[in-house]
């Protein structure tokens, strides 16, 4: 025992990497896993809705309740909400603090909007009687949007948190890459609001 | 492994981190926000004016249409927002990415095709019955 472990030790140079071969930055490559597990979820709520969207129960369709031009504004607030994240990292990687904090504060307010146009539309929806309850299609379409919903509800809350941090200590490297895992996770959210648009709310309509 | 070695091993670990790249996540230039952002609008106006106008003549083209416009725009979003690259963390988001897409092509089109299958084996419900339903 004593004689192999002799010899690993002189030889492990030759025979092993004695250096870890982790990637650049662990933590990004994290993140990104967990977003395509998060994807995998939004994945089995499109296919539920996919499933489950034309049992009206004989109550209203998705034709009788959408409201287009209201979602054409959610859908344009969250695509500027985008960009002026884009700008916000910008400026963050130009170590500029003002301009960050100002450019974080736009895409929140843009974030706060769609949550109250989100609001209004779930409050009408329940009022007109046409609740989770009404039938399977709307069950379905209030799980999927409302999960939406619930990440940019949260991402918003993590957003303040980091003004917060970034007024404090101002934009270090751990800063920056905190900035990077929501910048991912809030453009991630537009991907899926992609899907909801189009699959559930344009092809709802059409129908 | 002797604890010589041990705490060599780990003191050079804390080197490495200590490096201080600066982090190692791709970052876009305005150029490339405002590229992406000019392209999403352009694929989200146009499908909210194909159905809002009804422009094109049945409603299946334009489901097909808007379908792939959001096709189009999601690659938009992954190459100019999140900045996604076969290199980038030496490929293994792309290979998340691939896996992760495959899994979502096997249960949408799975949940489709089984649950179809499925309805279309059920005895059609009467026009009665349908009344009947609240």
């Amino acid at each position: 025992m004593a004689h192999a472990q002799a010899l690993t030790e002189a030889d492990k140079d030759r025979f092993y990497l004695t250096e870890d071969h982790h990637p650049e930055n662990g933590t990004l490559l994290g993140f990104w896993i967990y977003l395509m597990s998060d994807c995998l979820i939004f994945a089995v709520l499109f296919a539920c809705y996919a499933v489950l969207g034309r049992n009206y129960a004989a109550g209203p369709s998705g034709a009788d309740l959408f409201d287009l031009p209201i979602v054409a504004v959610n859908t344009a607030l969250l695509l500027f909400s985008s960009i002026t994240y884009g700008f916000a990292m910008i400026s963050a990687q130009a170590k500029k603090v003002k301009p960050t904090l100002a450019w974080l504060a736009v895409t929140g307010l843009l974030g706060l909007g769609f949550l109250s146009l989100e609001l209004y539309e779930f409050n009408h929806l329940i009022h007109e009687g046409a609740g989770p309850q009404r039938s399977a299609f709307l069950s379905s379409f209030f799980v999927l949007v409302g999960t939406h919903g619930l990440h940019v509800t949260f991402g918003t809350i993590w957003l303040v948190t980091l003004m917060v941090q970034v007024a404090k200590r101002g934009l270090g490297v751990e800063m920056k890459r905190r900035l990077m895992c929501l910048s991912m996770f809030w453009h991630f959210l537009d991907v899926i609001w992609i899907g909801v648009f189009s699959f559930v709310y344009l092809l709802g309509v059409l129908k | 492994m002797s604890a010589a070695s041990h705490d060599a091993h780990h003191a050079h670990e804390h080197n490495d981190h200590g490096h201080g790249h600066d982090e190692g996540g791709a970052h876009g230039s305005l150029k490339d926000y405002v590229i992406g952002f000019v392209l999403a609008v352009i694929l989200t106006a146009i499908p909210f004016w194909l159905v809002m106008a009804d422009v094109l003549p049945s409603h299946q083209m334009t489901a097909v249409a808007v379908m792939g416009l959001a096709a189009i725009q999601v690659i938009v979003h992954m190459i100019y927002f999140l900045h996604m690259n076969s290199r980038s963390e030496g490929g293994w988001t792309m290979l998340a990415l691939v896996f992760t897409l495959i899994v979502v092509v096997v249960t949408l089109a799975g949940s489709l095709w089984v649950m179809h299958n499925l309805d279309t084996h059920m005895m059609a419900p009467m026009p009665h019955d349908m009344r009947e339903v609240p």
